[in-house]
């Protein structure tokens, strides 16, 4: 069966398709003590959230242990996520993701949603967030099966 | 592998580096023997006090800039490309003659403005990583970044022979490579603002010997 897609659906996965996240303005979020309580996008799928967590695009496991992942090797800079979700609560997780320096200004994890107040970004990466809203969710659904 | 001679592979840089010691080069006929004859003489202890600001322009040079002020001055001849073989050779055969003494670096008036700046590019959060050289080389080294165990960014043996690169590098080169992993502006080798971290990094680094050629991973 043929499906038909509209052209400037095709224009826009040309134009994007390429890139960890369309540029343009950031979805806006409200921050309610440490968490983000409502979603970026739509909700997340764990299956595509293991492999951005996995992929070369976040590279969480350059610094995160995720024993769960299965993957090889691992770095050990910032706290292993294994078993995180009976730690941190989905708004907690997505707020950590968006932009841990809204809790600790100093902190070495990136903001991974975030394009404002960062200096001497690469022309290949500027104006664009790590990842996108989406990737955020599904990022989160896959550390909310981490039990 | 650095501390056999004959296994380290950046020995093959200091060699051709005393070759091209002894040779003749531009309109003036010199090699840089004519001058300094002997290097196990005279070019002992000079790496340790690099980089050092230049009487004749007032700036801030490494070895690579004085052995290219040396050719433009001295020998009438068209400087090196920054991490042309020949270049990376010269450097490691200057800098292998200060091996095993120790960083010797003060800041004064004269270095003091680039000091500050090279200080504050070490300490500045910067790329869409948003992160400093000392929040991984200060906060966080001997801890892994995936496989790599995270340096404490002492800048003591280069040129170095680098396993990933599969030859020898540049300290230059080795600061593209951090900028690229954080995301950041590239800047070219040999530019102003890498000079003025390379002396930041030297004055770190004092009391360090010199290990050039050194091998990494």
């Amino acid at each position: 069966m043929r499906v038909r897609v509209p052209v400037w659906c095709a224009w826009f996965v040309v134009m994007t398709g390429c890139a960890a996240a369309p540029p343009g303005p950031l979805v806006s979020y409200r921050i309610e003590s440490d968490a983000i309580n409502q979603p970026l996008a739509a909700p997340g799928d764990a299956a595509r959230g293991r492999d951005v967590l996995m992929g070369r695009e976040s590279n969480c496991l350059l610094c995160h242990a995720v024993p769960e992942t299965g993957a090889r090797f691992m770095g050990n800079i910032a706290p292993s996520l294994s078993g995180v979700a009976g730690r941190l609560s989905e708004g907690q997780l997505r707020l950590r993701i968006v932009d841990l320096a809204r809790l600790n200004r100093d902190t070495v994890m990136p903001s991974y949603y975030r394009t404002e107040g960062l200096s001497r970004v690469a022309p290949a990466y500027r104006g664009k967030p790590i990842l996108s809203a989406q990737q955020i969710e599904d990022v989160v659904a896959y550390l909310r099966t981490l039990q | 592998m650095q501390s056999d001679d004959f296994s380290n592979p950046g020995m093959l840089w200091v060699a051709r580096g005393e070759k091209l010691w002894m040779t003749p080069a531009g309109g003036s006929g010199k090699s840089c023997a004519t001058c300094h004859t002997e290097a196990s003489q005279g070019m002992k202890g000079v790496a340790t006090r690099y980089p050092a600001m230049d009487p004749g322009s007032a700036r801030l040079v490494n070895i690579e800039g004085r052995i290219n002020l040396c050719r433009a001055r001295h020998q009438q001849v068209e400087a090196f490309q920054y991490e042309s073989e020949e270049l990376l050779a010269l450097t490691a055969y200057v800098a292998h003659q200060s091996r095993g003494m120790p960083v010797k670096i003060e800041i004064d008036a004269q270095n003091r403005r680039h000091f500050d700046r090279g200080r504050d590019l070490y300490n500045r959060r910067i790329g869409q990583m948003n992160l400093s050289c000392a929040q991984c080389h200060d906060q966080n080294w001997g801890k892994k970044l995936l496989t790599d165990t995270i340096s404490q960014g002492h800048g003591n043996a280069y040129p170095i022979y680098r396993l990933e690169w599969q030859n020898a590098g540049s300290l230059h080169r080795r600061f593209r490579n951090c900028l690229y992993g954080v995301r950041a502006e590239l800047l070219p080798a040999g530019s102003a603002e890498f000079l003025d971290l390379e002396l930041f990094l030297a004055w770190r680094a004092r009391g360090l010997p010199l290990e050039t050629p050194g091998v990494r991973r």
